[in-house]
């Protein structure tokens, strides 16, 4: 018993240090004196200093932020269209065809959904002459497209979840099904807008190759920043970049996991 | 039916308030099917202002159905819905005089005790305070005033229930539709809240139309009863006149113990039918006032508690001998089944009147049994 519980503990501190090696390191040169990434010659905030004097790495971040909090914010209010449709309309003609197709983009190869996208636009731009070039336009259409769908996953399972007769109760009450909408159904399902939003927000963040293909000149996203650059050699500086990031979506991970935790445990003692 | 009994005596154990003449809810003919499957078919009801009416029946015979149809959930496939003569069929579930109890309370997870039950009266056009009157008027009617601020999740099924009942009642319906009220609460709690549900409903004088699937709730509850079967309704009827005269086979089943016997007409004379049984040896007699045709087919139900043990067989009509095979002790009161010579089993009850007595009767003794002829019903569906 003692020997298996030896056994597991180190099968969990193996599977933990590889998860969170390589971030540990990174983060810690990132305090790195050295010019050279993999020689350490002391403790230094100068990186960060100098990222803050970064302009390119500054406006693509700023882009970045931007195209990933619209395209979030779209991306929930279609999802949410698509999932109420899906579940409203479950058990009718065409919907589970309909439901497996909204998922597709889920296993998209991104280089396909990437170079779809990019002939698309160039169509539509011929014959509508919208959108007009390429760059954060595109960018966000081309990220809403696919982060909508995790959308609609997250939110079908919670409205699948949730009590119909909730909404029934509302109607009864005397609320129109609007009313019911925004008082009962929004608030409810909340957690899961809350989650699908940071998701979205992060896919899109993440995302190099969509962007890579339907981005423009004068539109530069983060990671294409920072790949481009880590080609030329990597400087201390991406490291500082990469610590910040990690710890604001480590932050955004937290509040998802205390929103959710906080949800289940008012559901279990519910039951 | 056989009706020389006096009104009184026919009288349901909840007391009728209501005034026969006012009808509040008209069901006209309605019918609803789900592709081919009907779960409504040719319903006709007719239901007083006042009244206390259950829709009995078991899962799947139709009940919930009638019941969304009458709260708008459901668009009948034909027929109409009267509500104090206007035809809500095709009206709104928020636009309805009728509020609904949910099986599941359907509390809104999100909101306090306080706004559950001032949400229906929100949706009107009512002053700020005139809405705190009326939703303070209701938490003391249910007595829940001290929950005001809690979660529904802070609270415990008995209490939910109350709340959800305050919330159908803030707007004062017409009709107030309850879905299993009381399903969701455990037995001693139910026997309570029984109880009170029915002073409520006496006390407000507001229509309740109950679901169920609990014969002894409807029986408890309800001012009338109608038994539903397969999407039909079997009887419509006082709970005493559903159970001491059950219009079909299946009524008299689905309500308490019965024994049925089959057997043809011999003869129908002053309203006395006598039956022959293949089953009994000896002939049946029994109370009918109904025409029955000589030689028709037509069943015999008997409630085992109508069965007393007699002292000898004397070979006349409604005397059967048999023998004791089986004893279920219930504590108030045991069944017997007693076989007779072609194999039926007759049930009985007998009430256990002495603690400490040892059973009067055991098994495989030989007893006489007998019963009147007005205690049993004739039935012809």
């Amino acid at each position: 018993m003692r020997k298996r519980s030896t056994f597991l503990l180190t099968a969990m501190i193996m599977g933990y240090a590889f998860l969170y090696i390589p971030i540990f390191s990174l983060v810690a040169y990132s305090f790195n004196e050295s010019r050279l990434v993999t020689v350490w010659s002391g403790f230094s905030t100068k990186w960060y200093a100098a990222l803050l004097e970064n302009d390119a790495l500054l406006d693509a971040a700023w882009l970045s932020i931007k195209v990933a909090a619209i395209n979030a914010s779209c991306a929930i209010v279609l999802g949410t269209l698509a999932a109420l449709a899906l579940v409203k309309l479950k058990g009718k003609r065409g919907t589970r065809s309909l439901g497996v197709m909204v998922t597709a983009p889920l296993v998209m190869p991104e280089v396909i959904t990437g170079l779809s996208l990019l002939l698309l636009f160039v169509a539509m731009e011929t014959m509508l002459g919208w959108p007009a070039g390429r760059g954060q336009t595109t960018i966000i259409l081309a990220h809403v497209t696919f982060s909508m769908a995790y959308v609609t996953v997250i939110v079908q399972s919670r409205l699948a979840n949730m009590d119909q007769s909730l909404e029934e109760a509302a109607m009864d009450l005397g609320a129109k099904p609007l009313k019911v909408f925004f008082a009962i159904t929004l608030p409810i399902i909340s957690p899961a807008l809350i989650a699908g939003w940071l998701l979205a927000f992060t896919l899109s963040m993440d995302d190099l190759v969509v962007a890579n293909f339907v981005s423009g000149p004068g539109a530069t996203t983060l990671p294409m920043v920072v790949y481009s650059s880590v080609r030329l050699g990597v400087s201390p500086q991406i490291n500082a970049l990469a610590t910040i990031m990690i710890s604001v979506v480590a932050i955004a991970v937290l509040i998802g996991g205390i929103i959710t935790w906080r949800q289940e445990k008012r559901n279990t003692q519910r039951h | 039916m056989t009706d020389t009994r006096s009104a009184d005596e026919l009288a349901s154990s909840a007391p009728d308030t209501s005034n026969n003449r006012d009808i509040i809810l008209q069901i006209d003919k309605v019918t609803k099917h789900f592709d081919s499957a009907y779960a409504c078919d040719d319903i006709s009801l007719s239901i007083h202002r006042g009244e206390f009416f259950s829709l009995l029946g078991a899962s799947g015979c139709g009940k919930t159905t009638l019941l969304r149809i009458l709260a708008g959930f459901e668009t009948p496939t034909s027929g109409r819905v009267l509500i104090d003569g206007v035809d809500v069929t095709n009206v709104p579930p928020y636009q309805r005089p009728v509020n609904m109890m949910f099986q599941s309370f359907a509390l809104f997870p999100h909101m306090s005790v306080i706004d559950n039950i001032a949400f229906g009266l929100k949706q009107e056009a009512i002053s700020k305070a005139e809405r705190n009157d009326r939703v303070r008027e209701m938490m003391s009617l249910v007595q829940i005033e001290k929950l005001a601020g809690r979660k529904p999740h802070q609270l415990s099924g008995g209490q939910r229930q109350r709340v959800a009942l305050a919330r159908a009642l803030a707007k004062h319906p017409k009709l107030l539709l309850l879905d299993e009220p009381l399903g969701a609460l455990d037995k001693k709690l139910r026997e309570q809240t029984q109880f009170e549900l029915i002073n409520l409903q006496q006390r407000l004088g507001i229509t309740f139309i109950m679901v169920t699937h609990d014969q002894e709730e409807a029986m408890t509850m309800s001012s009338r009863i109608a038994l539903m079967h397969e999407g039909r309704v079997e009887q419509v009827d006082t709970p005493r006149r559903i159970y001491e005269f059950p219009a079909t086979r299946y009524a008299a089943g689905f309500i308490g113990l019965v024994n049925l016997f089959q057997g043809v007409v011999v003869s129908h004379e002053n309203d006395q039918v006598l039956i022959e049984c293949e089953e009994l040896p000896g002939q049946l007699l029994v109370h009918h006032s109904q025409p029955l045709a000589v030689g028709m087919d037509v069943s015999v139900a008997l409630r085992p508690e109508k069965i007393r043990v007699l002292p000898g067989n004397d070979n006349q009509p409604n005397r059967v001998n048999a023998v004791i095979k089986d004893i279920a002790y219930l504590g108030d009161v045991s069944i017997y089944h007693a076989e007779v010579a072609s194999g039926k089993r007759i049930k009985f009850t007998l009430p256990n009147v002495q603690a400490l007595a040892e059973q009067p009767l055991t098994w495989e003794q030989e007893v006489t049994l007998g019963w009147q002829g007005d205690s049993c019903g004739v039935l012809t569906l």
